[in-house]
């Protein structure tokens, strides 16, 4: 007997929370492109650098000049067709292929829950939410859908919590609250809560609370008995964070994601607070069986197989992972480090043995100038664009970096070894090692 | 239904906290927390106004002086006006940093101190009579380094530099353009004065947030640029030849008047000053609230480094590494570089200092763009 065969997936639950949870995510979506478009951000990260960090091995990844606008608008459709459940598997395919590719063309604007989003968006290719309540399914709504459907949302929500609440479980978080200590202070303008919160005991119980939180969410969620009480700290949690720093929309999206662990009973109350409001009821089918095909399964067993091992590729490498940030990103690591750099780029010029600096400003953004400066894998990306760019002019050039990394708080030490010539080092996924060791230990995950 | 209440309950209370903490409405500031709004008003009352206070009185005394030279040219008001020149110049080191307000829409730095002049093109100006100097074209052509190649170097000698004004022509209009300038700069700087006077400084003092546009991030960071590109490159690390491949003494401020030593010095002073809140004007107030209380708050937080004091022991090796220099910082390139590079050296040291460690602490922002400091 094959795992698919158990009777767990031959289950089934009611359509409505799936409904609600694809109709408020297109909405969520629509008004994240909306608010990155009216901060004017798609010209300011996208269009006016001249420069674009990319991934490794997705370099051709590159903003389409002013054609990335045409970009963001087909990402906006494509969000509002996801909540309508208009052309649903194209909207989601759409939808998935275009922010991907947005959040692909420099990575100087990394952010975790960007990359939740892209894999949510996979998932939603791949799951029956177009079924109820939608356009797609005006005329022959089906109310019933495999339960594995809305349980794999549930699973990766409370993998992006409980990754999030392990890698809190280190010395800077718990034992000296940083970077809290640095970052709670710095709001002191917010009204009422700022003047606590330069208080110790306010910031220790932000950051164990937090950690608390993030372990603990995902299982009183599940728990019917503490589910209300479960939500009720999803949303003071979440609007905490947006008050206090420059998450967006995250705190949003977590807050409408975490309705999915409630029954259907509230989902259809939803739904019908919006057929009121839309004076429209789409026409119920009569039940027909519901088959999951085995290669769905095969396909999100491995996709959550490949979420549940990515956190833990640092494990592959030498040195502190704060530090050198290798297998950092992709892992749920989120507001764990305050890093500030500062790299002065020696060029050595061969063809006439001049040496001079780069002023970063020439060719850098103050963001992607801030994130160069504390990230290995940007440095050395920078520094071959700076090779490239002096080979155009004819030159043949070493190229050196002077830099310094505070981290957490701690005091600026040397970050990347100066004598090593960058121009002749190969990005790849071993270790880098001109990347000089940390002074300090950071214990834990 | 009770489940249904509870929720609704939770999610009124979590917009209300939101509003509640995204109203514009001050609250103040508790007891014990750092006073932001005291340190601007230390900056703007005890510092940056005395400051342009004494920089226009002394633009002032320069406006006489270099009327009575070019109206009765003799050595002795050339002396007069030489040291009014120097005066200005030393008020000028104390204002320079603070490129923000109308001081930075005016672009004040770049009409007041841009050296070296472009003294060929000067000449060219001054002669064909016609020029507008508040065209950016000009910049190189005016301000204290402009007045300075006119009083000590235009001609070889002192006498002939008093003959050339003594002759002013129609083709030669030496001692107009000479005032021209001095009524350029005192007027850039009356209209920096005034604004700072009439309204901007409550702007600054009241817009005490956290935002990367609120006054103590935005005047930090123009305070960490100015250190990096004119303190440490403009007046040492370029005519060293740090950024380039040869050294470049006739890049060095104050190549004419041979006082390139002194007005770094004044600068310096100028920028620890600052840093420690201490004010020009009252001998009483050796430190008052600045960046080095900010940090000693931070501090007293984190348990971390003791940054403010690593900052100002950076400060006094720089002042020592720079009094064994020679007075002009031109002939001091040309015999020996190396102590040139060493004082460059010394100045870098802090640029982590403060663009790091300093930044860090106050957690001051560069940008407004989501992050979550990942």
């Amino acid at each position: 007997m094959s795992l698919f065969e158990l009777p767990y997936f031959a289950k089934t639950s009611k359509a409505a929370p799936l409904a609600v949870f694809r109709i408020f995510f297109g909405l969520m979506m629509l008004i994240s492109i909306i608010r990155f478009w009216s901060y004017g951000w798609i010209n300011k990260l996208y269009i006016e650098p001249t420069f674009f960090f990319s991934y490794y091995g997705l370099e051709w990844v590159q903003p389409l000049g002013s054609y990335t606008y045409i970009l963001f608008i087909i990402c906006g459709l494509a969000a509002i067709g996801v909540a309508i459940g208009f052309k649903y598997r194209v909207s989601t395919i759409t939808f998935f292929l275009s922010f991907t590719y947005i959040e692909l063309m420099d990575k100087t604007t990394y952010l975790n829950h960007y990359y939740f989003i892209s894999l949510l968006s996979f998932l939603m290719i791949f799951l029956p939410a177009d079924g109820y309540f939608s356009w797609d399914a005006r005329k022959h709504s089906k109310p019933m859908i495999p339960r594995w459907s809305i349980d794999a949302i549930k699973l990766l929500l409370g993998i992006v919590y409980f990754y999030a609440g392990l890698a809190k479980l280190n010395s800077d978080w718990l034992v000296k609250a940083m970077p809290l200590k640095i970052w709670l202070p710095g709001r002191y303008d917010v009204p009422v809560l700022g003047n606590f919160l330069h208080q110790e005991w306010v910031i220790y119980a932000f950051s164990w609370g937090g950690a608390l939180y993030d372990l603990s969410i995902p299982f009183l969620l599940l728990w019917k008995r503490t589910r209300t009480f479960a939500f009720a700290s999803v949303v003071i949690f979440h609007v905490l964070t947006r008050v206090l720093f420059p998450i967006g929309m995250f705190p949003y999206i977590m807050i409408v994601s975490a309705l999915i662990f409630f029954d259907a009973k509230l989902h259809e109350k939803i739904l019908s607070a919006i057929s009121k409001i839309l004076k429209w009821r789409p026409v119920e089918a009569s039940l027909e069986n519901i088959k999951s095909p085995k290669w769905k399964l095969n396909l999100l067993s491995a996709f959550f197989i490949i979420q549940l091992f990515m956190p833990w590729r640092h494990l592959a490498y030498p040195g502190e992972l704060f530090w050198t940030e290798e297998g950092f990103r992709f892992s749920w690591r989120v507001m764990l480090i305050e890093k500030a750099g500062y790299a002065n780029f020696k060029i050595v010029d061969h063809t006439n043995n001049e040496k001079f600096y780069i002023d970063n400003t020439d060719f850098l953004t103050s963001f992607q100038e801030k994130q160069m400066a504390t990230q290995p894998d940007f440095i050395l990306e920078y520094a071959h664009y700076l090779r490239d760019h002096f080979a155009h002019q004819g030159k043949e050039v070493s190229v050196y970096v002077e830099s310094y990394v505070a981290l957490n708080g701690r005091r600026s030490q040397p970050y990347i070894d100066p004598t090593v010539d960058l121009a002749k080092c190969n990005e790849s996924f071993r270790y880098k090692n001109w990347i000089l060791p940390f002074t300090d230990e950071i214990k834990g995950i | 239904m009770k489940q249904l209440r509870v929720l609704q309950a939770a999610i009124t209370m979590g917009l209300l906290m939101f509003v509640i903490s995204c109203s514009e409405d001050d609250a103040g500031n508790a007891g014990d927390n750092f006073d932001r709004g005291a340190m601007l008003a230390n900056w703007a009352d005890n510092i940056i106004v005395p400051g342009y206070e004494t920089y226009v009185s002394d633009l002032d005394d320069l406006k006489t002086a270099i009327t009575s030279f070019t109206s009765s040219p003799s050595s002795n008001t050339l002396e007069g006006a030489r040291a009014a020149w120097y005066d200005a110049n030393v008020a000028w080191q104390h204002v320079a940093m603070f490129e923000i307000g109308k001081a930075e829409e005016l672009t004040l730095i770049n009409f007041t101190n841009i050296y070296p002049t472009n003294t060929s093109d000067m000449i060219q100006t001054i002669e064909s009579g016609n020029y507008d100097l508040t065209s950016v074209n000009r910049q190189d052509e005016q301000g204290f380094p402009a007045i300075e190649y006119l009083l000590y170097s235009v001609e070889n000698t002192d006498q002939a530099i008093i003959d050339l004004y003594l002759q002013e022509t129609a083709t030669k209009p030496y001692a107009t353009y000479l005032n021209d300038l001095v009524t350029r700069l005192e007027s850039l700087a009356q209209s920096v004065l005034e604004d700072w006077q009439n309204g901007y400084r409550e702007t600054f003092v009241n817009n005490d947030g956290s935002d990367a546009t609120a006054s103590v991030n935005k005047l930090t960071n123009d305070y960490i640029f100015y250190y990096e590109k004119h303190l440490r490159a403009g007046k040492v690390g370029i005519p060293a030849g740090v950024f380039s491949s040869d050294k470049q003494a006739s890049k060095a401020e104050g190549l004419y008047s041979g006082r390139s030593k002194e007005l770094f010095l004044e600068g310096l002073a100028a920028m620890q000053d600052f840093f420690n809140g201490k004010s020009p004007i009252s001998d009483l107030a050796v430190e008052g609230e600045g960046l080095k209380t900010y940090l000693d708050f931070v501090n007293s937080i984190s348990q971390g480094e003791d940054i403010a004091t690593l900052i100002n022991a950076q400060f006094v090796v720089v002042r020592e590494q720079v009094e064994s220099l020679s007075d002009n910082f031109s002939t001091q390139v040309e015999s020996d570089n190396g102590l040139m590079l060493q004082t460059y050296d010394e100045l870098q040291k802090n640029v982590p200092y403060l663009k790091v460690d300093m930044l860090q602490a106050l957690n001051i922002r560069v940008d407004f763009v989501d992050a979550d400091g990942d």
